[in-house]
């Protein structure tokens, strides 16, 4: 307790009774305005100012150890910081032997666990295959996307007008909402070439929000909010599938889905386009001063990143067999973009492990689900302060000498 | 033998300011040129020109490689003037940070080399041989200058001098014909300055014509074959670095009026 | 003749509400280079404050001028409070980070503010009460102009007359504007730059729930999900006016209420949020700088 000074206290106080000051209005006074009466919950004011003066002094106990371990380590006293502590993981004899045990896992899932669990793993892999997309085009290229929803959409909306009007297939759609997710990915790419960072930002989201207010509005192409139903789940030769058996097969084939993008995408990372993509990232005039076409290099990453949000989107439609406009709204991009830079940009591990993370715990915090989405908002802004740089910090990869690590 | 280079009456102007004063020079093949002047005079501005990043107001670029046509440079974008095989460093080091010292040697094959996505993804034995290639070549590029037991560092961590080699080192990936160095020994000591000095002489010997931008007037004079000075964005003298050195105009522009000496 | 007036001064009145809300993004992206997700969530705060404070007021039995009066300065100072709050907790330990991660922080903190009202209030939309009184002397254009449209047009000039005034003539305007357009120079000449940057937060964000309060008198209720779309168009009039520029984002919010407007009013009403972006999308194709931004040229 020596680490928290007189000066400390007094600022964990004035932090306590600033924001009792604060959320008195909305946490303590609550209104019925119809029928004219008030509510004085006096108790939640005693529980802010109790916890933000807690945490205040947390947070300064937690700064003040910190500090003072680094001039113990300075006079010599303590030994040195171990530096990254994920890097244990990715020695090769920890990494394998755990991935191992994971792809069994994952394998086995659906004899161990519920229906009902398998849909929500199923769902993660799907965010898996948004997350590594998305990765392309802000992780990798760096055009920061906030409209990423958009490509989901036309994939989820091409399997379903397709099978709605001329009874294609699951397996016929894929190729072709992926295919659509890339020409989306160009015609969005187009006229925001010219545009810096936090104007592409913007646009992009722009885009995300016409397309969904599109699809709500022009219901005599895409019906509308109330969407479309009876959608067909993916065949297996032509055998009629118990809804068990569809959805145990809707898994493994999203597992397929994901090891197939891991595969392509590391391949695209570690390619001469992906170098390009760095580099645009890293400085998009030198980059163009090198020879490389910044024009068709941002188009290509639009494209490539679209086109796995349309496969994705063909996925969804078939595995909830409905859809309307209302799942395909901006937080969705926000998620997807919080997968990306959680899971550290560019890093594929990273993007699924935060994948995972970010999509299984709200889930399997349901016991807390009013406080859910408070919670996600609070863990972003944290995560940010903590370890911007995400999970999986990259480390780029070294050609010399047959000596490849990564 | 035409001139590699062929600028004639270059104009630059950023609104009601006047950059570059129709400009007229030649870089000759296996040439090592310095442009020189005061802080402001165009320098830099000229090479934002000459690669691309300015569109010129008005004037005339002309690139004529041996044995081929001359080729407008005016209006290109910079990635295609590099393909046409002109490459160039900046005066604040804009190397690629993350990147492995490789990596950014690696770039500069890019316009080089031809792999497409479906190449990445499937790895064809053509792709495979690029790859390859890229490869060997970039660590034979850092061999030269002298940075092969730091390929694999992050360039951010490399040192000033190493930094400024490297943007050479990726440059010279791109396999120009004229390379434009912007200001290169700048915040070197005499000893870099010297390896500098070899490493320029060594690219001439390989073929190539050098024009730089440089401060350090004994680096200059040693090694120029042609100084171009430039002033208030014209070319106010120009010549071998005896001429150079005693003409009066130079002299005027560096050190004032009062100036007579020899 | 008449449809065109009133769709006229719907226009305007649009555009005073964005204008009302883009100020605190354009002044907060021209000092620090964020866009601020939260701020969106400060003009729901506003309207949230102002219920509320307007509600128990009413109960206790003031006179309707004095609860406007003290409603209005409530809004201000809580949305300012929390405008200031958020800046000290999520964006001032960010600010030398790269630009994504004090990005990636104002959208959780868009998603946190969202949610603390929802669980603090209610999900459902509550009825906002009629402020502003109607005045005898609108009686006859009615159908055109109602005394909120009017309040709303008046109060808004009001401020950002106020404003544009603070920022010229006095010496926090100046030190805002030394700030803005050179950081470490304004530290150097002794100019507290933390508490500028909390001041220009703090006014963005009263400025927001001024807004708040008078378009929730206008339509009459509020959820907490109003600063989205809000914060949004807002954000995207600031973007078409040229980002960082005071007069510029004035131009587009109007610019942008206005083509709303008339765009709802004689092509197609339901595709009103889509003629917003559309018209980003293109102002931004052939002008990336907006209508009075300063394109950039960067030194190379």
């Amino acid at each position: 307790m020596a680490l928290l000074t007189r000066t400390d206290l007094r600022q964990a106080l004035i932090t306590g009774l600033w924001f009792m000051f604060l959320t008195f209005p909305l946490l303590v006074i609550k209104v019925d305005p119809v029928e004219r009466t008030v509510l004085w919950r006096w108790a939640n004011l005693c529980w802010v100012g109790g916890a933000s003066c807690g945490i205040s002094l947390a947070v300064r106990f937690w700064l003040a150890w910190g500090a003072a371990r680094q001039e113990r380590i300075r006079l010599g006293l303590a030994p040195t910081a171990s530096g990254d502590p994920f890097r244990l993981l990715r020695q090769r004899r920890v990494a394998l032997p755990l991935l191992a045990a994971f792809a069994l896992f994952l394998l086995a899932f659906p004899a161990l666990f519920s229906t009902y669990q398998i849909n929500i793993m199923t769902t993660a892999l799907m965010y898996v295959v948004l997350g590594l997309g998305l990765n392309i085009v802000v992780g990798v290229a760096g055009l920061l996307d906030l409209g990423y929803v958009a490509f989901y959409a036309v994939g989820a909306y091409s399997y379903g007008l397709l099978h709605l009007h001329f009874g294609l297939g699951f397996w016929t759609v894929l190729p072709i909402g992926g295919l659509l997710g890339a020409l989306f990915g160009i015609l969005l790419g187009f006229p925001v070439l010219r545009l810096r960072g936090d104007y592409l930002a913007i646009v992009t989201l722009g885009f995300g929000e016409i397309i969904r207010l599109i699809l709500e509005n022009w219901s005599a192409f895409s019906k509308g909010p109330s969407g479309i139903a009876n959608i067909a789940r993916p065949g297996l030769f032509g055998i009629e599938l118990s809804l068990e058996a569809a959805i145990i097969y809707l898994y493994y084939l999203m597992i397929g889905m994901v090891l197939f993008t891991v595969f392509v995408v590391n391949r695209l990372q570690n390619s001469r386009i992906g170098r390009a993509w760095y580099a645009l990232r890293e400085d998009e005039v030198a980059c163009q001063a090198m020879g490389i076409d910044k024009t068709r290099t941002k188009l290509t990453a639009f494209a490539l990143g679209a086109t796995w949000a349309g496969m994705a989107g063909v996925f969804f439609a078939a595995k909830t067999t409905f859809i309307n406009p209302a799942s395909f709204t901006f937080l969705e991009s926000a998620i997807i973009l919080c997968i990306v830079v959680l899971g550290g940009m560019g890093s594929i591990i990273g993007v699924v492990i935060a994948a995972l993370i970010l999509i299984l715990l709200p889930e399997y915090l349901r016991a807390v689900a009013d406080y859910r989405m408070l919670a996600f908002g609070a863990l972003l802004v944290a995560m940010m302060m903590v370890r911007p740089q995400g999970i999986v910090a990259t480390v780029r990869r070294t050609y010399t000498r047959n000596h490849l690590s990564r | 033998m035409n001139p590699l280079l062929t600028v004639s009456g270059l104009t630059m102007d950023f609104g009601g300011v006047r950059a570059l004063d129709r400009l007229d020079l030649c870089i000759h093949h296996n040439e090592i040129a310095a442009l020189i002047g005061p802080n402001g005079a165009g320098k830099t501005t000229f090479f934002n020109c000459l690669t691309g990043i300015y569109v010129p107001t008005g004037g005339e670029l002309l690139l004529t490689l041996p044995g081929k046509p001359p080729r407008r440079l005016g209006g290109l974008k910079p990635n295609r003037i590099t393909e046409q095989g002109l490459a160039r460093t900046f005066q604040n080091i804009r190397l690629f940070p993350n990147m492995t010292v490789l990596e950014n040697v690696m770039i500069g094959r890019h316009c080089r080399t031809r792999a497409t996505v479906f190449g990445a993804i499937f790895r064809p034995p053509a792709t495979v041989r690029e790859e390859r290639e890229i490869v060997g070549t970039s660590l034979a590029l850092l061999e030269r200058i002298g940075l092969a037991d730091q390929a694999d560092e992050l360039a951010r961590n490399l040192p000033y001098g190493a930094q400024r080699r490297l943007e050479i080192g990726r440059a010279l990936a791109t396999e120009p014909r004229l390379l434009l160095l912007d200001e290169p020994a700048a915040g070197m000591n005499p000893h870099e300055t010297l390896e500098l000095e070899a490493l320029i002489t060594s690219i001439r010997a390989d073929g190539l014509s050098i024009l730089l931008i440089e401060h350090d007037m004994k680096l200059v004079m040693r090694l120029s074959d042609h100084i171009f000075v430039m002033d208030y964005g014209r070319k106010i003298a120009e010549g071998t670095p005896e001429e150079v050195r005693h003409d009066p105009a130079v002299i005027k522009a560096y050190l004032g009026e009062e100036a007579d000496h020899a | 003749m008449e449809y065109f007036i009133e769709l006229l001064f719907s226009g305007l009145t649009r555009g005073s509400i964005y204008a009302l809300i883009a100020l605190g993004y354009t002044m907060v992206y021209g000092i620090i280079g964020l866009i601020n997700f939260a701020h969106g969530e400060m003009y729901m705060i506003g309207a949230f404050t102002a219920l509320i404070v307007s509600t128990v007021l009413s109960i206790y039995g003031l006179p309707l001028p004095a609860i406007l009066i003290l409603t209005a300065l409530a809004a201000a100072v809580w949305a300012g409070a929390y405008g200031f709050t958020v800046e000290r907790l999520a964006y001032r330990p960010l600010r030398n980070s790269p630009r994504l991660t004090p990005l990636i922080s104002a959208i959780g903190m868009s998603i946190f503010l969202q949610n603390y009202v929802l669980l603090a209030q209610t999900s459902d939309f509550l009825p906002f009460p009629a402020l502003i009184p109607e005045f005898a002397f609108l009686e006859p254009y009615a159908a055109i102009v109602g005394a909120t449209d009017l309040a709303i047009l008046v109060v808004s000039a009001l401020v950002m007359i106020a404003l544009t005034l603070g920022i010229k003539c006095t010496r926090l305007g100046k030190a805002m504007r030394a700030t803005a357009q050179d950081r470490t120079m304004a530290l150097l000449l002794g100019i507290n730059v933390d508490r500028i940057i909390s001041l220009t937060f703090v006014v963005g964000s009263a400025l927001a729930a001024i807004g708040g309060l008078l378009i929730a008198s206008h339509i009459g209720q509020i959820n907490c999900f109003i600063g989205f779309i809000a914060g949004i168009k807002a954000f995207t009039a600031a973007v078409l006016g040229g980002i960082g520029s005071i007069p510029g984002a004035v131009l587009g919010s109007f610019v942008l209420g206005l083509t709303e407007a008339f765009a709802t009013g004689y092509v197609a009403s339901d595709y009103e949020d889509v003629f917003a972006f559309s018209l980003l999308v293109l102002i931004l194709i052939f002008r990336p700088a907006g209508l009075l931004g300063k394109a950039t040229v960067e030194k190379v």
